[in-house]
């Protein structure tokens, strides 16, 4: 059996017509990761890692996780030197949610870039993850690994974490389905820290009502996050309704301007044309401060990022450099523990809250922060959501953007406003090149509204065959 | 504003990260571009805006103050790259 080519959702149908067993999906997953992996390289640690985790026999779907999800008993690395070796004492709670609704994941973690610096994934220790669509390319970052896994059907569904894009961009580049949920809709309990105002984890699937079953399943208020929010969780297969009619949209003005793809430009001018035609209805809006979010963003996320790095000092956990002082060992254990981007992004981030500093970038950068989230406040009072493309270009090639760490940050501009405001938002398969690289739709919606987004979503992938397309490997 | 190479050589310091000096060279070119690219922000009148440190309206989020379990003391030292007993060894700190 081709188990593996399934969606998680027709495998739990599976399940329960006691058609199949988890066991036989498992077998079935394991011969697809022997047989491909060597050319993606979505997985790390193999083969020093256990494939499977416990509860993998349980009756449910193994969800492929990002390497900065902690794993309790499997090595939780963030895909640096610093943390090698990282073993945690506990599990994220998205972890146990996963666990407590029947589903298991998988010991082996996914790649990403470092510490979830970058937008191509080849800021990993462990060298770069493979675009399955054309192998010369990134997967798109920072959840390269989890959005290549589930592009390649070596894996079935997965977790990743969004802090400027980083599920979305790599799911609009491996032409998978990418959810960034509303800040705070899901525990960041044992996530491990980029930037603390931005970060949230989400799913990687092959569909979108796959998307909709593991939000249901990772989402709630959980007490170990003081930001987590204490609202019900709604059944969100329940939003998978074939029907947007009346449904209001606002097409961003600013996003349809120089420095984006012609040919990406006309695909999702045909993706918006089919859901008109389904009788969506649009109107072109304004977000006049989206040009300063990019550069909001990389004060914001590595100022924090500065800061939640400052516990990897060489004391608790990971590498410690052998040295003689204190201050030596601080100083050596960091210059031979971060790559180029972490210690670029925490120099950065460092600068933007010194003394004499603060002001003009830091306090500046909150205040920016606020004007894009009223542009949004402000389209959403008279509209249900708005769309956008993913990115501005499709994948790129591996190598292309390393030296020009400025042309990599701008690769996410569409993205980056999302988790300045906290929102939801949404990335599906809308087409693909004549190259043959997958294309992203970007559908964004007001606070607490992922429903919205599996709806649309959800129709016009009801409405299209984009979701069922898959590269020749 | 821009960044010169003391300047990186200081907020270095205060990351605790030491830089070779064709590290130095480099990342100073490479922030000089960056906040040259961020520098756009000044151009924005923020005067009277409120920052946003937080998209939540959340203050003093508190659990009950009652005991419970926590992580077992040699679970929260199996990671450590220097222990001794129940504690974590770091270099000698006092001459």
């Amino acid at each position: 059996m081709e188990l593996y080519k399934l969606t998680a959702h027709e495998l739990l149908e599976k399940i329960k017509k006691k058609e199949i067993t988890s066991e036989q999906i498992v077998s079935d997953l394991t011969k697809r990761i022997e047989g491909i992996e060597a050319k993606v390289k979505a997985y790390v640690r193999v083969p020093s890692s256990t494939l499977l985790a416990p509860g993998a026999q349980a009756n449910g779907i193994p969800v492929s996780i990002k390497d900065n999800i902690c794993t309790d008993g499997y090595n939780t690395e963030c895909c640096s030197k610093i943390l090698q070796g990282f073993n945690p004492p506990y599990n994220a709670s998205v972890i146990n949610k996963i666990i407590a609704s029947g589903n298991s994941f998988l010991g082996l973690k996914c790649n990403m870039d470092e510490f979830a610096f970058g937008s191509s994934t080849e800021n990993s220790c462990f060298g770069p993850t493979h675009n399955p669509w054309d192998l010369e390319c990134v997967p798109g970052g920072s959840s390269g690994g989890s959005a290549a896994a589930v592009a390649s059907d070596e894996a079935l569904w997965a977790l990743g974490s969004d802090t400027g894009g980083s599920i979305r961009q790599p799911a609009s580049f491996c032409g998978v389905v990418g959810l960034k949920p509303t800040y705070g809709r899901v525990s960041r309990f044992g996530l491990i820290a980029f930037a603390s105002s931005l970060d949230q984890i989400g799913p990687l699937t092959k569909d979108v009502e796959d998307a909709a079953l593991l939000m249901k399943i990772i989402s709630g208020y959980d007490p170990q996050d003081s930001t987590s929010i204490n609202a019900p969780v709604p059944d969100y297969t329940k939003a998978l309704v074939n029907d947007v009619k009346g449904i209001k949209i606002g097409i961003p003005k600013e996003y349809f301007v120089q420095g984006l793809d012609p040919e990406v430009k006309e695909i999702i001018e045909e993706a918006i044309n089919k859901l008109k035609a389904l009788g969506a209805q649009f109107q072109e809006v304004s977000l006049p401060h989206s040009e300063y979010a990019v550069a909001v963003y990389y004060i914001i996320a590595t100022a924090e990022a500065s800061s939640n790095l400052a516990r990897f000092d060489g004391v608790q956990y990971g590498l410690r450099a052998k040295t003689e002082g204190l201050m030596d060992m601080y100083k050596k254990t960091r210059a031979q523990g971060f790559g180029d981007e972490a210690k670029r992004r925490i120099l950065l981030g460092t600068f933007a809250l010194a003394h004499g500093y603060y002001d003009a970038y830091y306090l500046r950068a909150l205040k920016v922060r606020t004007l894009i989230k009223q542009d949004f406040d402000h389209v959403f009072k008279d509209f249900d959501c708005i769309i956008t493309p993913t990115s501005p270009t499709p994948a790129f090639k591996i190598g292309e953007k390393v030296d020009d760490p400025l042309k990599m940050y701008l690769s996410d501009i569409y993205t980056i406003s999302v988790n300045l405001a906290g929102i939801p938002a949404i990335s599906v398969p809308c087409g693909l090149t004549k190259k043959g690289l997958p294309v992203g739709l970007q559908i964004l919606s007001k606070h607490l509204n992922e429903e919205m987004l599996l709806r649309l979503a959800h129709t016009y992938e009801q409405n299209t065959e984009w979701h069922k397309m898959k590269p020749k490997l | 504003m821009s960044i010169d190479k003391k300047t990186v050589e200081d907020v270095a310091h205060l990351a605790r990260i030491e830089l070779k000096p064709k590290e130095l060279e480099k990342l100073s070119g490479q922030l000089e571009h960056i906040l040259a690219f961020i520098d756009k922000l000044s151009s924005l009148n923020t005067e009277n805006i409120a920052p946003t440190s937080h998209i939540l309206p959340l203050s003093n989020v508190l659990r009950k103050d009652e005991p419970r379990s926590s992580l077992a003391t040699e679970k929260t030292l199996k990671n450590a790259p220097e222990k001794q007993g129940d504690f974590f060894v770091v270099p000698r700190v006092i001459e």
